[in-house]
């Protein structure tokens, strides 16, 4: 029985694959079955990749989700950052120019707005769970951008380890958040066309949870929120760690 | 032809992520700053210029177009390899911080939708 194993972890990209194909076949069907398509199969699909995400860790114990069980690990290939970023970049075969030109600043403002709120909201929270150092108080704001802008922030302001994981652990929640409640808010928001996709990805920021949200509201959209979201993480990282610290650090020398 | 679609897309992709990786150098922060968003750019102004040459061929877009149909089960994948239990595992400093600061940017996007409608 070893050889199967060996075989399915040598083709590890080709049975994610596989395995993809299956869950968004099964998720379609239960969009049509279940919801009468009124919740997309493709929103269902990313949900089921969260339980599935879920289950890897409760399982092995690890921090790649399903890839850590070796017969899936091809997911840790397909599902990272170089796929993920390429697949973007072909969305915008066909998108606006002129949209993206007309709605710039907005979205340069959007994009400032998102992280300023929220860095204090996380901040914020921050402070009132107990946490009463200038580094902590960034760490964790900063986790409230993104899982990548937390981390980077807390190395270069000096926080403790704990207080990094807690930085990274908010990032993930927000991506969870933002990709299963964009469907849902959507349309209370007036998220239907490509300037408000833009503002939308600057606000969001998280580039997994707008292109996942986008992804299961409207494919179409996609592009002009991963536009701007595109840029989210590396102002944050510029911001936090820098004029966001000076400024907690006056609040608390 | 298929291949060379591909291959523009990878051109633009790899010269986006380095223009990203650049510019995240200039400002001395350890992270990519844009690059998808230059390279996306880039893809949609040279097939704008292709296309004015009479030198984009539909076969060149169908292997561009391959890539943009499968986001979605890419996206999926992304999503099976979070760390969902340690998200959820982290206690409550965690889930109100990555919640609350979403749920309050969220409600500013009327307002600066309607910085674009004076605008233009």
């Amino acid at each position: 029985m070893d050889y199967i194993t060996t075989v399915l972890i040598k083709n590890g990209l080709i049975v994610a694959f596989l395995v993809v194909g299956i869950i968004m076949y099964a998720s379609e069907g239960l969009s049509k079955t279940l919801t009468n398509k009124k919740l997309p199969g493709s929103a269902i699909a990313i949900f089921a990749g969260l339980v599935l995400a879920y289950i890897g860790g409760v399982l092995t114990g690890g921090k790649k989700g399903i890839a850590d069980i070796p017969q899936l690990s091809g997911f840790e290939l397909m599902g990272g950052a170089m796929f993920r970023d390429f697949t973007i970049v072909s969305t915008a075969m066909g998108a606006s120019f002129a949209i993206i030109k007309k709605t710039g600043l907005a979205g340069v403002v959007s994009l400032f707005v998102g992280i300023i709120l929220s860095f204090i909201a996380g901040a914020g929270i921050a402070f009132g769970m107990g946490y009463h150092d200038a580094a902590s108080i960034t760490t964790i704001g900063a986790g409230a951008c993104t899982f990548v802008v937390g981390p980077v922030t807390g190395t270069a302001v000096g926080a403790t380890s704990d207080v990094i994981a807690i930085s990274i652990a908010t990032g993930v929640v927000k991506a969870i958040l933002v990709t299963i409640g964009t469907p849902f808010i959507a349309k209370y928001i007036g998220l239907n066309n490509p300037q408000s996709a833009m503002i939308f990805g600057g606000l969001g920021g998280t580039t997994s949870g707008v292109a996942a949200g986008l992804a299961a509201t409207d494919p179409k959209l996609v592009p002009y929120g991963a536009m701007t979201a595109t840029f989210y993480t590396g102002l944050g990282c510029l911001l936090c760690p820098s004029i966001l610290y000076v400024l907690v650090k006056i609040f608390f020398p | 032809m298929l291949v060379r679609g591909v291959a523009l897309l990878a051109g633009c992709f790899i010269i986006g992520q380095l223009t990203g990786e650049t510019l995240g150098r200039w400002l001395h922060i350890d992270a990519n700053v844009g690059g998808v968003g230059f390279a996306m750019i880039l893809l949609i102004l040279s097939q704008n210029w292709l296309e004015k040459r009479g030198l984009f061929a539909k076969e060149m877009e169908e292997g561009v177009l391959f890539w943009s149909k499968m986001y979605i089960p890419v996206i999926v994948a992304m999503s099976a390899i979070q760390n969902v239990k340690m998200a959820l595992s982290s206690g409550m400093v965690a889930l109100l911080a990555g919640i609350i600061p979403v749920v309050i940017c969220v409600a500013m996007m009327p307002l600066i939708s309607k910085l674009t409608k004076h605008e233009s």
